[in-house]
């Protein structure tokens, strides 16, 4: 049938500067980025790196709770950070502790969210973020509501949201994409296409092509980027902040990427649903790989800063620790005296209850 | 006989079930290829193929959806929601839709679904994956909640769940997935859904519990023995509907109760139960019946999980007063 609609695939190439080998293969795109501005960004995903494998060790050795690896997602994760102001608001899902991290929350913070202390989720003024979202999608819809806050307030400022693969089956992902494109509302929503939702291959999660033309039906903009390449996350993320507050509407960017690691380090095996080949073809495509390649060219990147940031992480990572493991213990009575502004008269009871219990 | 770990005993009774019955079905997210999260669905994709056994996309709405789709088509759809904390996401899809599915179509269609979820703490998961959320669906009429707490009976209540023609919530509790082994046979047996189990008999005081809180339960009646205290436990399996007789033949012999829940104190399970004791045997009463709960706050975050969730010390306490009143 000739008014039949069956394919936007075509029109949704997938966006690159840098090549595998760090080589420019899109010079009119290349941003105008100091050498200072792209050392920084260098230094953030080399920091991050280390961050992840300290962490992993940790939560080996039971110092850390619930973790989700991130390494081979750097550049989707840091670079689209990078590209964003401290008054935009950060939407984040668990595996998007990073861009916090880059966003101002503090190390030891961000220990003690893993571990389940309350205290990591209590933000530090200035740091316009949500703690990770859990449910996957719900970041979504209100990353939408976030957006429209900034309009209606004037603000020179976008929501930034970001979700994987396994996030655009959600009932929420469409509808917040949705509500965002009808208020025309500042918001950028990531997907970070690692090609896995736990298990589940994105080729089993729907019949799209591209996780990008998911835009097309909201209505919005739509981009599908290179994930491992730092500099075309960045370009996408800051034409998408441009355009957002210029009130031109929201936009959906697909980063294609991967994790190297474990979904999360509570018992998953990649082994059952993924080959040594699919992880080695895309350990080849490394953003810090092709990143680095690109630095070293231009000359401004060398082993000794590359070892300068790795003993700087580390040496920050211990710090945080020590941090974290001083904060007191969580109590009942805590959780207790956080659940209203005014105690309902069945707390109370239950406070006094507890504050026995805890002297005992 | 074969030992057997809870987790064993549910992979033992889907096997059983897809093998009896071509219209059973298992899907979920991850449940194919990955065996489950928890490796409940483990080998069953190898064994009777990916028609039978799959993965979905993640969408819980969806997949419940998806069931009462299938069971329109004469299927018995056996959906995995991963964790029961996301049991928010689907909401309409079961109570809205599948256990008002008989009485909308005049009790012309029936909806024999058993939705399978792990819930409970205790086991340090992240936010939103442990909860005791079985009071949002024992809320609704036209659904059960069944609830195992040992692997003999996880077998039974689950074959006797699919095989059932109305929906089921069965829920098993994260804790006790892999904490102990006992015989399980290896043919096919069914326990009787709507019926509470007394898995210790004693004179002196009844404890009332589901999943995990039975071995609490237990372990409390252990202790109490020492001090000459004789503790009933009945252990309820189905937690919607209640099987009120066998409580309250227990109250009138004891005379004292103690109801327990992980679950917040607020609301849930154990409020029914209590009602019913009064409204029943009230006069059989020596004392009060107690509830041990978790305070009214939010399920908190892992690192509070211990001081919050009740355990066999409050159930001992609630006991004496009981006896001391
Ligand atoms: C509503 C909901 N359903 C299921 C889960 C369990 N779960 C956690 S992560 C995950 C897969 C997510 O995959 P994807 O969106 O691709 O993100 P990734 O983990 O790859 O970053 C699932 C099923 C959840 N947290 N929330
Ligand atoms: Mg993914």
């Amino acid at each position: 049938m000739k008014h039949v609609l069956n394919s936007v695939e075509e029109q949704f190439e997938m966006f690159q500067i840098l090549n595998e080998d760090g080589e420019v293969v899109n010079q009119d795109d290349v941003p105008a980025l100091s050498d200072d501005e792209l050392k920084e960004l260098m230094k953030r995903m080399v920091y991050t790196r280390i961050l992840d494998q300290r962490s992993i060790a940790l939560n080996r050795q039971g110092r850390l709770g619930f973790y989700a690896p991130t390494a081979g997602q750097e550049a989707s994760q840091l670079a689209s950070q990078f590209a964003l102001e401290q008054d935009d608001f950060i939407l984040p899902a668990y595996r998007d502790v990073p861009q916090l991290i880059w966003h101002g929350l503090p190390l030891y913070q961000a220990f003690l969210f893993s571990r389940g202390h309350f205290h990591g989720n209590q933000f530090p003024e200035g740091v316009n973020a949500l703690s990770p979202q859990i449910i996957i999608g719900a970041q979504y819809i209100q990353a939408a509501g976030v957006a429209l806050g900034l309009k209606k307030r004037g603000k020179k400022a976008v929501a930034v949201t970001y979700t994987g693969d396994g996030g655009t089956s959600q009932g929420d992902f469409y509808e917040g994409i949705n509500f965002a494109g009808a208020y025309n509302a500042p918001a950028i929503f990531f997907v970070q296409n690692n090609h896995f939702a736990i298990s589940v291959p994105v080729e089993k999660q729907t019949a799209a092509k591209t996780l990008a033309q998911k835009a097309v039906a909201a209505g919005i903009e739509g981009i599908q980027v290179d994930g491992m390449d730092p500099l075309a996350v960045y370009v996408a993320t800051k034409h998408a902040r441009e355009r957002a507050i210029n009130n031109e509407g929201p936009m959906l960017i697909e980063t294609v990427t991967y994790r190297y690691g474990p979904h999360t380090m509570a018992g998953d095996d990649p082994t059952r649903y993924r080959t040594d080949d699919l992880d080695n073809e895309w350990e080849k495509k490394d953003p810090l790989v092709r990143f680095r390649k690109y630095l070293e060219g231009k000359g401004l990147w060398s082993e000794e800063q590359e070892n300068s940031v790795i003993d700087q992480a580390k040496e920050d990572i211990k710090k945080a620790i020590k941090k974290a493991d001083s904060q007191p213990k969580q109590k009942v009575t805590d959780l207790i005296s956080f659940m209203y502004e005014e105690m309902p008269p069945n707390l109370k009871e239950q406070m006094e209850d507890y504050i026995e219990k805890e002297s005992k | 006989m074969a030992q057997m770990t809870m987790i064993q005993a549910i992979t033992d009774a889907l096997r059983t079930e897809l093998k009896n019955d071509e219209n059973v079905l298992v899907f979920g997210e991850d449940v194919g290829q990955n065996g489950g999260v928890f490796r409940a669905t483990e080998g069953l994709q190898e064994e009777f193929g990916e028609d039978r056994v799959f993965d979905t996309p993640l969408a819980e709405s969806a997949i419940n959806g998806l069931a009462v789709g299938l069971s329109l088509q004469g299927f018995r759809p056996v959906p995995e929601i991963q964790f029961f904390g996301f049991v928010y996401e689907t909401m309409d899809q079961i109570s809205g839709q599948m256990a008002r599915l008989r009485y909308r179509s005049g009790n012309t269609e029936n909806m024999p679904i058993t939705i399978r979820s792990p819930f409970g703490g205790g086991v340090h998961t992240p936010e939103l994956h442990a909860d005791s959320l079985e009071g949002l669906i024992a809320q609704q009429p036209g659904i059960r909640v069944v609830i195992p707490s040992t692997p003999y009976d996880a077998k039974g209540l689950l074959i006797s769940s699919i095989r059932n023609n109305d929906p089921v919530v069965f829920l098993e509790h994260m804790k006790l997935y892999r904490s102990f082994r006992e015989d399980v046979p290896e043919e096919e047996y069914t326990i009787d859904l709507d019926k509470a189990d007394v898995k210790r008999e004693g004179k002196d005081v009844t404890l009332i519990a589901y999943g995990a809180m039975v071995h609490a339960c237990l372990k409390a009646a252990d202790e109490l023995e020492k001090e000459n205290i004789h503790a009933e436990v009945i252990d309820l399996r189905t937690v919607s509907p209640i099987d009120v007789d066998t409580i309250v033949e227990s109250v009138k012999k004891t005379n004292r109760a103690v109801v327990v829940q992980e679950a917040q104190r607020q609301a849930g399970i154990a409020a029914n139960i209590v009602a019913e004791i009064q409204e029943r045997a009230i006069l059989h009463l020596e004392a009060p019946v107690l509830r041990v709960a978790a305070p009214d706050t939010v399920y908190p975050f892992s690192e509070a999980e211990e001081v919050w969730l009740p355990n066999y010390k409050d159930i001992i306490e609630s006991v004496k007063t009981s006896i001391n009143f």
